[in-house]
């Protein structure tokens, strides 16, 4: 994760000072040392193991869930920043491809609502009489 | 014409920083992604859609779930193996997500070496990486057939609510089918880059375009996006 962040961090620096140069270089496509492609796959063998112990111990309610939505959001951030080289490309493209996604944000909101009153109206007139 | 839509126009590659670039590629009389080849480009707004598709599939399961009142399966419990007399909970999704995740690793390698020209190594890597999808495609049929034997049907199961069936079938089905056609299309890549099509810019038999390295980058995009809808289903089906 740092490792990506510091790598980022410099192509933005060599950005700034010169612009011939880094397209002169994406003309060859995306090079970065082999090395940052296993420490990735190394934390995401890591990040894989800590959701499956997740279940493994059984951990319930609130601790369960937020676990599991970490290590779902740092494996998917780290593939697409750095397997999928989104942290090297252009900002429009970035952000064209990452802002849409959120809009589905609002779908999962209306639908946690629709789905609520659907239990709430199972319950109250079709749940079995016990 | 048509050539030169394939590479860099080397227009404008210095930006502004922050939104006034965005707004500035985004603006009148402009290429929107600059030093972005369309190939790529194409197939990133493809996985975007491809994105709004899984994100139905998984609101759907969301919405059956949330809303139903008889208990929902175990999943710990129904992905379960008895392995040499232990009982391990969820192992054989465990080992798949693993499985995956090394195919995404020997993918990303396997770009480089492409842009490397390393034509061998590029080209055995992503037969490797083949070979795992098609490892996890043949893992999937096993959980399939395990299931099916013990009675799960996409309009009921023997643990609880009716819909576990429908949503794991129409889920892990259509990502399984993303995994198959990756595979399909890693061979075909590896096979062109094996016989040096890339180097030589052999003419493609169906487009006549040359063909160019970029092409197992933007296959890898494919593949890693199968490995990142695996992350979320394994989230949200598997673990939740």
């Amino acid at each position: 994760m740092t490792n990506a962040a510091i790598h980022m961090e410099g192509q933005i620096h060599a950005h700034g000072h010169d612009a011939v140069a880094k397209a002169a270089t994406h003309a060859v496509g995306q090079q970065h040392p082999i090395k940052l492609y296993l420490v990735v796959w190394g934390w995401l063998f890591v990040l894989s193991t800590g959701s499956y112990l997740v279940d493994y111990f059984g951990l319930h309610g609130y601790l369960r869930w937020s676990l599991i939505l970490l290590f779902m959001i740092l494996k998917a951030g780290l593939i697409v920043a750095v397997f999928m080289h989104m942290a090297w490309e252009r900002l429009a493209l970035a952000y064209a491809i990452l802002l849409p996604p959120i809009a589905v944000m609002v779908f999962v909101a209306i639908m946690v609502l629709e789905s609520e009153y659907t239990h709430f109206l199972r319950v109250l007139f079709f749940a079995a009489p016990s | 014409m048509a050539e030169t839509a394939l590479t860099n126009t080397g227009q404008g590659a210095g930006r502004l920083p922050g939104w006034q670039g965005i707004a500035a590629d985004w603006a009148s009389d402009q290429r929107a992604f600059k030093n972005v080849s369309w190939g790529k480009a194409m197939m990133w707004i493809f996985l975007l859609s491809d994105t709004f598709i899984f994100s139905c599939f998984l609101l759907s399961y969301m919405t059956a779930r949330m809303s139903t009142t008889v208990p929902w399966p175990n999943p710990s419990e129904v992905f379960a193996l008895n392995i040499g007399g232990r009982h391990i909970p969820l192992i054989l999704i465990a080992i798949m997500t693993f499985i995956l995740i090394s195919s995404s690793g020997t993918m990303a390698m396997a770009v480089n070496f492409g842009y490397r020209r390393d034509r061998v190594r590029t080209a055995v890597l992503m037969l490797v990486t083949a070979a795992f999808g098609a490892t996890f495609v043949g893992m999937q049929a096993f959980e399939w057939t395990k299931l099916i034997m013990e009675g799960v049907r996409p309009w009921g199961n023997p643990w609880g609510a009716a819909q576990f069936g429908s949503s794991f079938f129409m889920i892990t089905g259509f990502h399984g089918t993303h995994v198959t056609i990756g595979v399909i299309f890693l061979i075909a890549i590896a096979r062109k880059v094996w016989r040096g099509d890339f180097d030589v810019e052999r003419r493609g038999f169906f487009t006549s375009r040359k063909g160019y390295y970029e092409i197992v980058e933007i296959m890898g995009l494919y593949w890693h996006f199968v490995d990142l809808v695996w992350v979320f289903i394994f989230a949200f089906f598997y673990l939740w």
